[in-house]
């Protein structure tokens, strides 16, 4: 693998259940995503973008092939190393998965508070820069009840950037969002991919960040079936 | 509070957060901590006055080895003892001077009321044996059909107890002895009686005719200084004649009535359940606090744990819980048994009081079961998966 891949993926099998209900979701996976880089996967559903998105993103075993995550092979890396790689990802889930006992300023800060003790001003100042970056800068103290679906979709977006991620995984992070506010977060990526070099891996069915996508990956039936760089 | 936290944990005070955010939820748990507190503060409270009221008679006397029946298993039970065994005790040279202690229960006919006076008869020409609250009155109970009793009986109104002083004697009768009270002492009811009396042997002989001066409850020895009463009384043991005696230092039989009463007697076992089952009763709502609370933010944990939060985390979120819940469910607790413990005391005359050592026993049992079903309450977090929040 080089430098330049954050992700390499090769001969990636996954299946589900035992015996005779087992099925196979993933038919022989190989990938490889350039740092830096805007990808979407995309298929209907069943097809296994979702699969593949948690394995890459670290959260679910890698039953066979391998799968090389930032320089770090997955089925071999121990618990702690897992946990040490899962801080170094952003995610953001189509149910944004907030805190429901946590401000919207609090949800952002358990972004950076995973990194260990920094100062504390610090790290609010930066929740707060994000929140404003993403529209939110008059809703900080609000807890995700007294928000809409898209300013929640918003906070999670923050929390998984706020944290400097090197890769985000994403999936369908502009479904509950308008169009300025999804573009806004897309472009948002984008920016992070080409001044941090931050790489973005989405599920994604919005086809106007289809147009703003580095490469787009098919998959049907757990095959990809397509592979189209810009 | 939540700036305290996060300065005390160095991180968001999230179990703060999540107690909370709901104030009803919050404060019924606090309740259910505070009721399982309540219930431990007068089940120990109530273990403490037994155990007060049960050594408070061995401070009216002073004596270094008591001589038993088989069957006294504490002061106020068993058969006599012959006085005959006091002698022989005494052919010991370290045994320098011996007394019978006599055992009754007097009533006290008040008007419509009958209190029931657990009677000691001792020797006063004897106030060697006298504890230091009672040597006063030794020459008092020289005289004939004298008495003095406790002021804080049960049922003895405290201006009338105050009223009997030398000065103004108060006689009753008694098993058709006229008995004439001369002055009062602190006892303090106990779970036998309503209170305490002590005459002298000759006028408990009086008071109860059947009984022989021959054959007192107890007998008591005070033994030369410097002699140790364990080694004496083995050495007793060997002497007198009748080996079924039991023949103990007089600190040994009050702590062997003591473990008796707590351990063997029904209500000191009942008031020792009572203290597990208010420890059980907490653990439990506790428990069910926070594996609830667990249950309900299980999809926000898997977040945490798909953002590279470890277990430590989720452990420390759910310890800092039981935290909050001990410290602050024990405060109210507290208060609240505090004020039924002084009201039982004033109800029962029982030396029932919230004492320093209860409260720090209780607190810190509180904390600890509290972090124990926090511990037990995070076995659920294993079922927060993060491949499951796609």
């Amino acid at each position: 693998m080089g430098d330049d891949h954050a992700l390499d993926i090769a001969d990636l099998n996954h299946w589900f259940g035992a015996g005779e209900a087992q099925k196979q979701a993933l038919f022989d996976i190989d990938l490889e995503i350039d740092r830096g880089s805007l990808t979407v996967l995309v298929g209907p559903s069943g097809s296994g973008k979702t699969t593949l998105l948690t394995l890459v993103g670290c959260l679910r075993e890698v039953q066979e092939g391998s799968v090389m995550l930032l320089g770090h092979q997955l089925h071999v890396a121990k618990p702690a190393q897992q946990i040490a790689l899962r801080r170094r990802l952003g995610f953001i889930f189509q149910a944004h998965n907030l805190h429901g006992s946590l401000t919207a300023l609090q949800n952002v800060l358990m972004g950076l508070q995973v990194h260990g003790a920094t100062d504390q001003d610090t790290q609010m100042s930066a929740a707060r820069h994000m929140l404003t970056l993403l529209g939110l800068g008059d809703r900080i103290d609000y807890f995700p009840a007294n928000l809409s679906g898209g300013q929640k979709q918003r906070v999670a977006v923050a929390r998984a950037l706020v944290g400097n991620p090197d890769i985000v995984f994403a999936d369908e992070p502009t479904a509950a969002l308008d169009r300025e506010s999804g573009m806004t977060v897309v472009k948002m990526l984008k920016q992070l991919g080409q001044v941090r070099g931050t790489t973005t891996v989405m599920v994604t069915h919005d086809n106007r960040i289809l147009e703003m996508a580095d490469r787009i990956i098919t998959l049907e039936d757990g095959r990809i079936v397509n592979d189209t760089s810009k | 509070m939540s700036r305290f936290l996060q300065a005390l944990f160095g991180r968001l005070p999230i179990g703060w957060f999540q107690l909370t955010h709901s104030r009803t939820r919050f404060a019924a748990a606090l309740s259910g901590v505070a009721f399982a507190n309540v219930l431990v503060f007068v089940q120990l409270g109530i273990m403490l006055s037994m155990a007060t009221a049960t050594l408070k008679p061995y401070s009216f006397f002073q004596a270094d080895i008591m001589i038993s029946a088989t069957d006294a298993n504490a002061l106020t039970e068993g058969g006599n003892v012959a006085r005959q065994w006091m002698f022989q005790a005494m052919a010991d040279p370290e045994v320098v001077a011996g007394t019978g202690l006599f055992i009754g229960n007097i009533a006290w006919q008040r008007g419509g009321k009958t209190l029931g006076l657990t009677t000691y008869g001792v020797d006063p020409a004897q106030p060697a044996f006298l504890g230091a609250a009672m040597a006063p009155y030794a020459r008092t109970l020289q005289l004939p059909n004298a008495g003095i009793v406790d002021r804080f009986s049960r049922g003895l109104p405290q201006e009338i107890a105050a009223a009997i002083r030398p000065q103004s004697p108060s006689s009753f009768e008694a098993s058709g002895t006229q008995l004439t009270l001369y002055d009062t002492f602190a006892g303090g009811g106990g779970f036998g009686g309503d209170g305490y009396m002590l005459v002298s042997d000759q006028t408990f002989l009086a008071l109860f005719p059947a009984r022989r001066s021959g054959a007192p409850d107890h007998i008591l020895l005070r033994i030369a200084a410097g002699a140790d009463p364990v080694v004496v009384s083995a050495r007793l043991r060997d002497l007198v004649s009748d080996k079924s005696l039991r023949i103990r230092s007089y600190g040994d039989a009050a702590q062997e009535e003591l473990t008796y009463q707590q351990t063997k007697r029904p209500t000191g076992i009942i008031f020792g359940f009572g203290v597990i089952i208010g420890i059980l009763v907490g653990l439990v709502i506790v428990y069910q606090v926070l594996s609830t609370d667990v249950a309900e933010h299980l999809s926000e944990y898997a977040t945490f744990k798909a953002m590279g939060y470890g277990q430590g985390f989720f452990l420390s979120i759910v310890l800092e819980e039981a935290l909050i819940l001990g410290v602050l469910g024990f405060i109210p607790g507290f208060a609240v048994a505090n004020l039924l413990l002084i009201g039982m005391a004033k109800a029962t005359t029982l030396p029932i009081e919230m004492t320093f050592g209860m409260a720090v026993y209780v607190f810190v049992g509180t904390v600890v079961a509290c972090s124990l079903s926090g511990a037990i309450a995070t076995r659920r977090l294993v079922a927060a998966d993060p491949a499951d929040l796609f």
